[in-house]
């Protein structure tokens, strides 16, 4: 049901950066700026909170060519495939606890 | 230009939302049954809030020249209880033949608990049981993945379901394609964080072509935008996107997969839009 080939968008790539570039600029500086903050508040917490884990895996994924956004989706993602037998809260937190054993998320 | 917002809490908006919908070309609305934020404590809680938008909504929506259509569930977030949820479900039935409602929804998966999917599961077999569309709500962030499968197979298990009369709403790019192989719709949610933006709705219309993919704002009581529909437009346009391409994503297609009940009114463009050329 697929509708084949990968298609594109209309712009050239030249006029994707120029219309891009400046808000994705700005993306990366607020992402550069909330790591700075964290490491001002605690130098270590990065090491340790698994959300913070994960968003440095997701961080060295953003490098790497091919499919970055559904690679990072999945990074984030619970991979279990069956249900929690009960409810622990009502909201995800954004990203899945794969350093605990017990499974957190 | 003319669209349909098939996904907007409006019960949680003002009337000046309203404005907004109609001063920007928006037809009509459809109004998925959602969790006020806190979790209600009896099944007459929700008979009410099921008289709101079936009674109430409508009519404030017409003073704006917007049609407004309703779907009747309990949501995920409160399927977990069974109590409440098999009280609820049992009051949905005499709602289901007034003018305004398309069908069941939004039903579906949160945390994805045993309890949810037995409330899931039991309204699809509800929707079977009256013949209604369906219309699916799938987890948030680390939630949607394994969400959606588990909703899509349970789905898969009745043959009664035709997929063409499903919507798989807030499909993510790692998601949609397990929506559209089987034959379901799928929704894009214009959310200003947990969901997509209108950068990468049009990036899914271009990877994905226009098929069965509608897109919506699902303003609610949290940070969301009432006229998101409008922005895709814009980012659309901003792409060089055709015209008609646009008018497929924003009104062609949710006419085509909402005109599936008798008792939406919209009626097609007169013209409507040729498969559109992408890239």
């Amino acid at each position: 049901m697929m509708t084949g080939k990968p298609r594109h968008s209309p712009l050239t790539a030249t006029e994707i950066v120029d219309e891009y570039f400046i808000e994705n600029r700005t993306r990366l500086l607020e992402m550069a700026a909330f790591l700075d903050r964290l490491e001002r508040a605690d130098p270590d917490w990065a090491r340790h909170d698994f959300r913070m884990k994960a968003f440095a895996e997701a961080l060295d994924a953003l490098s790497a060519p091919g499919e970055r956004l559904t690679r990072i989706q999945l990074l984030l993602s619970d991979p279990r495939t069956g249900p929690l037998d009960a409810l622990d809260r009502k909201s995800a937190l954004g990203a899945y606890d794969r350093w605990n054993q017990e499974g957190r998320s | 230009m003319k669209y349909i917002d098939h996904h907007a809490h409006m019960v949680s908006r003002t009337t000046d939302d309203y404005q907004q919908l109609a001063l920007t070309g928006c037809v009509a609305v459809t109004e998925p049954a959602f969790w006020a934020g806190w979790d209600r404590s009896c099944g007459d809680s929700v008979e009410d809030y099921f008289r709101q938008l079936t009674e109430f909504e409508p009519r404030r929506a017409a003073q704006y020249g917007v049609q407004h259509y309703t779907w009747m569930a309990i949501n995920p977030k409160e399927a977990d209880n069974r109590e409440l949820s098999r009280d609820v479900l049992a009051r949905i039935p005499k709602f289901l033949d007034l003018p305004t409602v398309l069908g069941i929804g939004e039903i579906g998966l949160n945390r994805v608990t045993r309890n949810e999917i037995a409330t899931y599961t039991e309204q699809v077999e509800l929707a079977i049981a009256y013949r209604q569309l369906i219309l699916i709500h799938t987890p948030h962030l680390e939630d949607k993945y394994k969400g959606t499968r588990i909703s899509v197979d349970v789905l898969r298990r009745y043959r009664e379901i035709e997929p063409q009369r499903v919507m798989v709403d807030h499909a993510e790019e790692h998601t949609i394609e397990m929506i559209l192989e089987h034959g379901f719709w799928a929704g894009l949610t214009l959310y200003p964080q947990t969901k997509i933006s209108p950068q990468r709705a049009v990036d899914v219309i271009e990877k994905h072509g226009p098929e069965r993919i509608c897109v919506a704002g699902a303003c609610d009581w949290g940070p969301s935008d009432p006229i998101a529909v409008p922005r895709f437009v814009l980012e659309m346009r901003r792409r060089r996107h055709p015209e008609t391409l646009i008018q497929q994503v924003v009104f062609d297609n949710p006419v085509r997969f909402l005109s599936q009940s008798p008792k939406f009114k919209v009626a097609p463009s007169e013209v409507e839009a040729a498969p559109a050329r992408i890239g």
